[in-house]
């Protein structure tokens, strides 16, 4: 016993330099650190491009309100009260007094849509409606893509592979709003199966909401078309991934052991190929649930849905930045935590990647 | 130079019966040569539709009229036909200059490793973890997008995280490999060993890559301009986006001023898909037997 403490050396005394080490290599450290990164990145580099560069935005408000008769000083005041930044002050300065808010979570307001209105009111009164409308369909095209996957790779080149697959790959690269146009042409103008001019929108006037059939019916009536169109338009991807997920996973020993111990095609298929095919697929679904908040600008604006994409067509439009800057802001911060959640998932759902520890996990696109 | 021009003939016509093998394939090539040769072709022989026609406004498909006419009057198939172009070239060029930023990237980033990889890869997960898209947009309004080309790079500087990931770990695999090995022992230098030894390898991903951002390019672009974030020229985008502000979908004499251009988006990313799958069996023998 003496021998062994006399071979080891004298245990050091833990140097500052240690403990550096030890707070620096800590993965949630290092993780929660990235991704505070990520969001201030974004946000300075829109900062900047909003108001460093020549002909900016800023600088063209002010000359519109020139236009509509205002002297340059009024002009200039109302702007930088309305974006309430100083706009003598240096630019440094103003990003600074931009960041403090930030921190406060003000997102400032918005200066043309409605003007002087806090742009935090605005988004969070569209925010339950794109999350509604396209996290439900996401959750539908998840579980539809499963199944049609699981079923592709289990009749693999079978007629119903070759059909599914190809389908999937199709629809895949169609782009969404194209998908979205084709199904209004023909369900509502062709074929003349739904009445689309009134179901624009998200809701038909003087429904209010609450739990009654009424609103409920009303919110499926406007929630059909768009929302085949999201699980439409996603279902190829999760189909195709969970085929080549489910095809390798079939290819496993202990896949082939299962079958040799004579367990059921039913305990095989729901513990042990589903259980194992469906792990990338779910980090992917925590990853696409962070990008549910920004909705799908595109099929908004089509079907008038009164989402968060929506809005930022219209701040796009009306090029009203504090809108379109605090949109970026809050999907960013959503991505981002949802991305960490995935990282999170991956790990605890397959104990193979928390040995490895640490390390950079690779999710799946 | 005649020896060197033969087994440039002998080589394409071995590639053309490898396509030819699969018939989806096959029909993808076709189908994008044909709009390839639509678009920059036909324009020289087809005069474009500059002004508009009063006396033939939303007029539905004709003896005349193929594809209709539009809310000017103007034949909606020659508006296809000349605005093939800016779509391809945007297509081709941003998932070229994607598939280049990607490779360049994704096998710097695996073959050195170290401090170099963990540095480009942080800055490709931030990239990922950005809804891209809508910072798409929001600096499409921001920077005025000039012209097509603009418009390519924008989109390939959007484009490349996912892909570079995608080749990182096709180099990692390869760096194990036994004449890999045999290169760096040999000390050929990295360029020689990434450009000479590990490309050809990986060709197969690299032609799928860049279909695939080609197809992602294509998609973004019919976002952008649908949007009204990059007006330019006429082109396919353009043509469904106006036809659609002026309310042709509810107007069925117009329907067809609105399935013409998307009728050839559709078209083009659906035979680039088919393509690919015969270049998956070019590039990989394994994949031959089974057409």
């Amino acid at each position: 016993m003496s021998a062994i403490t006399s071979v080891s050396p004298p245990a050091k005394p833990a140097t500052l330099r240690d403990h550096l080490e030890r707070i620096t290599s800590n993965f949630w450290l290092r993780t929660v650190a990235q991704k505070i990164f990520i969001v201030w990145v974004v946000v300075t580099v829109t900062f900047f491009l909003i108001r460093a560069l020549p002909g900016n935005p800023i600088e063209i408000f002010v000359m519109t309100l020139m236009d509509a008769g205002m002297s340059e000083e009024e002009a200039r005041t109302t702007a930088a009260s309305l974006m309430r930044i100083d706009l003598d002050a240096p630019l440094s300065a103003q990003y600074v007094d931009y960041m403090g808010n930030l921190l406060k979570g003000d997102l400032g307001d918005s200066y043309v849509l409605s003007r002087g209105k806090a742009v935090n009111e605005i988004v969070f009164q569209r925010l339950p409606w794109t999350m509604f409308s396209v996290g439900t369909s996401l959750l539908i095209s998840f579980v539809l893509g499963m199944f049609l996957g699981m079923l592709a790779a289990y009749k693999r080149n079978s007629w119903i592979d070759h059909l599914l697959t190809n389908l999937g790959a199709a629809i895949n690269s169609i782009p969404n709003t194209l998908v979205a146009l084709i199904l209004v042409l023909l369900l509502g103008v062709t074929w003349k199966l739904v009445p689309l001019n009134l179901m624009r929108g998200s809701l038909s006037p003087g429904v209010e909401p609450g739990f009654t059939l009424e609103f409920l019916l009303d919110l499926f009536k406007h929630y059909a078309v768009p929302g085949t169109v999201y699980v439409l338009s996603t279902l190829g991807g999760w189909m195709l991934a969970m085929r080549s997920s489910t095809s390798s996973t079939l290819g496993e020993d202990y896949v082939t052991v299962a079958r040799a111990r004579g367990l059921s095609d039913m305990r095989i298929i729901t513990a042990y190929v589903g259980r194992n095919a469906s792990l990338p697929l779910v980090t992917g679904l925590a990853i696409s649930l962070g990008f549910v908040v920004g909705g799908s600008i595109l099929i908004e604006k089509i079907f008038v849905y009164q989402g968060v994409g929506l809005l930022l067509s219209q701040a796009i439009a009306k090029r009203d930045y504090p809108i379109m800057q605090g949109i970026l802001l809050v999907t960013t911060i959503t991505v981002i935590l949802s991305t960490a959640l995935a990282d999170m998932l991956y790990g605890w759902l397959d104990p193979r990647i928390r040995i490895a520890g640490g390390g950079g996990v690779n999710h799946v696109k | 130079m005649s020896n060197k021009g033969k087994s440039f003939w002998t080589e394409t016509i071995k590639t053309f019966k490898l396509i030819a093998r699969n018939k989806v394939g096959l029909l993808g090539l076709i189908l994008v040569t044909a709009l390839v040769l639509l678009s920059f072709v036909g324009p020289l022989l087809v005069p474009p539709e500059t002004q508009a026609h009063t006396d033939r406004i939303n007029k539905p498909p004709s003896a005349e009229h193929v594809l209709g006419t539009d809310f000017q009057g103007r034949d909606n198939l020659i508006m296809v036909i000349h605005g093939g172009r800016d779509v391809l070239l945007v297509a081709f060029t941003a998932g070229i200059l994607t598939t280049l930023i990607s490779v360049a990237v994704g096998s710097v980033s695996a073959f050195f490793g170290g401090r170099m990889d963990s540095m480009l890869m942080t800055v490709t997960d931030i990239w990922l973890a950005i809804p891209r898209f809508l910072l798409l947009v929001v600096l499409a309004t921001l920077i005025e997008l000039e012209n097509i080309w603009m418009l390519a790079i924008f989109l390939a500087i959007f484009g490349w995280p996912a892909l570079a990931r995608q080749i990182r770990s096709q180099v990692l695999s390869l760096k194990k490999r036994e004449y890999v090995e045999a290169a760096q022992l040999l000390d050929l230098g990295a360029a020689h060993i990434i450009l000479k030894e590990m490309l050809p390898n990986m060709m197969n991903y690299i032609m799928i890559a860049l279909i695939t951002s080609m197809t992602t390019a294509i998609y973004s672009q019919t976002g952008l301009v649908f949007l009204g974030v990059v007006p330019f020229g006429n082109n396919w985008g353009v043509m469904f986006s106006l036809a659609y502000a002026k309310n042709a979908i509810y107007n069925p004499n117009a329907a067809a001023s609105l399935l013409a251009p998307m009728g050839a988006i559709i078209l083009f990313q659906l035979s680039l898909v088919m393509f690919s799958r015969s270049l998956e069996e070019i590039f990989n023998p394994r994949l031959r037997t089974g057409v």
